[in-house]
């Protein structure tokens, strides 16, 4: 999934100031399943700007609502009729979410209430990792189902490098040296000599040679 | 301009090969580079210029290797993966050997979030093992990734790094053993005070015939007080320093740990000396540059021998 945070309150009441009425739009995928932008945090979010609002004596209205995708443009249109009454939305979807939205209410300001972070994994409860990097050519069978391009520090193809110490990642002890996940379970699941290989260098072009991709599937179009 | 990286001839010629290091300044003044050059002429036979090491902004590795060659030293160019894409890579391979810079050592270099630039994109397009394959090919295929033929191939011997202290040990040898397979041919590795470990390294690879296949050049570095050497060990990634060389440092009085220090890195290097498969040592005196030539005579290592 896309994880995301919310931005500091400070931020989004001064992106939001120029505005009377404002639609505070939460989105129920991903950022709901990272707490950060489902409906519950979207009503929180809601009411803790309203509050502010009247410590400062501030008139304005702020309400909220909630639709499944603000990544999917069925979802979105679910708001026409809806968004028109307001000034500016502010989006708890992700950088998608938000995009989306713009582009299809063309006309209105949309204001980004989180910020993006990463596409990864519920671990534990409140406890998000980052796990792809979303490079178009996956190799996870070549490292035991775990990504060096995401989780090793410096991306490193054929590491690891010297500073995997006792498990760890020398930038940070809290971070597991994803070279060690990968020799561990290359040895569980006997693949150890996958790694005797050089492997080449990454075709990047797959992820970002020629600009924002895009995919194409005419046999699911309308 | 000599084609033969000077380094390469020397341990061709089986002499036991004597590097040293020479960090750039923070600065534009050549001269700070010139005074270090003076501190290690004739005392090793060539100088690695570190690349914005710890990922610290300094004068550019080429600029400062350019600098050693005007004063008559030999420089091997460190180059990290950190900073720059492929094609700023491979341009400044063409780039320093058309400047007869012949020793590169390529490397994966520390990470930005060490340094003073904590905000800087992590480039690491290729990695050190990737970067080593494409030098290779540049000079040995004359062509640069991809295929695309070259007007003429660079003129360089190719380095890498290894940290015998790193984990896993047994792994470390299989990384080794892919570093030469992608063309290193020499390799300095990270500065032994765990002689017990650095010998197990050896044995595993000498098991794989990696000895012959490549020149191993032991790291040193001396240690300049107690508290430094506590530093490295509880601080910089990948330093294995046993609590024996830290008690003793610590057994002597503050004024003499230098010369201790000094004194622990010539057993060290005099121990390097007796295994089967070091070619020579390099010495990483961390802005003691002047502990350089005390170190070389005090194991026996000058004069430095002559190469046509």
């Amino acid at each position: 999934m896309i994880t995301a945070e919310q931005k500091p309150i400070k931020e989004i009441r001064e992106t939001i100031a120029p505005y009377r009425k404002i639609l505070v739009l939460g989105c129920g995928s991903c950022v709901a399943e990272c707490a950060a932008g489902g409906e519950k945090e979207t009503a929180m979010l809601a009411s803790a700007l309203r509050m502010a609002a009247r410590m400062n004596k501030e008139d304005v209205l702020i309400e909220d609502k909630t639709i499944d995708r603000q990544c999917v443009r069925d979802f979105i249109v679910q708001l026409e009729g809806v968004i028109e009454a307001y000034d500016a939305v502010l989006s708890l979807g992700c950088g998608a979410g938000v995009q989306a939205v713009a582009e299809i209410f063309s006309d209105t300001t949309i204001i980004p209430a989180l910020n993006t972070e990463f596409l990864g994994q519920t671990k534990d409860q409140g406890l998000w990792t980052e796990n792809c990097v979303g490079c178009g050519d996956c190799m996870l069978y070549y490292f035991g189902g775990v990504c060096p391009l995401a989780r090793c520090s410096k991306q490193l193809m054929n590491g690891p490098c010297g500073g995997s110490r006792e498990g760890r990642c020398e930038v940070d002890p809290e971070i597991p040296c994803a070279w060690q996940l990968i020799i561990d379970r290359l040895g569980r699941i006997g693949g150890l000599e996958r790694l005797g290989k050089v492997y080449p260098a990454k075709d990047w072009s797959k992820k970002q040679g020629r600009g924002p991709r895009k995919i194409v599937r005419e046999d699911q179009q309308r | 301009m000599k084609d033969e990286s000077r380094l390469k001839q020397l341990l061709d010629g089986g002499h036991f090969a004597v590097t040293a290091e020479c960090g750039p300044p923070k600065g534009a003044d050549p001269g700070a580079v010139l005074r270090k050059a003076g501190l290690l002429k004739e005392k090793v036979d060539a100088v690695n210029v570190t690349d914005n090491q710890t990922a610290i902004v300094r004068m550019s590795s080429i600029a400062a290797c350019t600098v050693l060659l005007s004063a008559g030293l030999e420089p091997v160019l460190q180059m990290v993966v950190r900073d720059r894409n492929r094609i700023a890579l491979q341009s400044d391979v063409l780039g320093a050997s058309a400047l007869g810079i012949r020793n590169i050592l390529c490397l994966s270099g520390d990470h930005q979030s060490f340094g003073n630039q904590p905000s800087a994109l992590g480039v690491f397009d290729l990695d050190s093992m990737q970067f080593i394959e494409a030098v290779r090919g540049m000079r040995d295929a004359g062509t640069i990734m991809g295929g695309e033929q070259l007007t003429s191939a660079p003129a360089v011997f190719i380095g890498a790094a290894a940290n015998p202290f790193a984990d896993p040990l047994e792994f470390r040898v299989v990384r080794l053993a892919k570093k030469i397979s992608a063309g290193a041919e020499f390799i300095q590795t990270q500065c032994i005070y765990n002689m017990e470990r650095f010998k197990k390294w050896i044995s595993l690879a000498e098991d794989r015939g990696l000895l012959e296949k490549a020149y191993i050049l032991g790291g040193v570095t001396p240690l300049k007080s107690a508290g430094m050497a506590k530093y490295m060990k509880n601080k910089v990634a990948g330093m294995d320093i046993p609590d024996d060389v830290i008690k003793r440092m610590d057994a002597v009085p503050k004024e003499r740990q230098r010369q201790e220090g000094i004194g622990i890195c010539v057993e060290t290097i005099l121990a390097l000396k007796e295994i089967k498969g070091v070619k020579g040592i390099h010495i990483m005196a961390i802005e003691w540059e002047d502990a350089v030539g005390e170190i070389v005579e005090r194991a026996g290592l000058l004069p430095r021998p002559k190469v046509d």
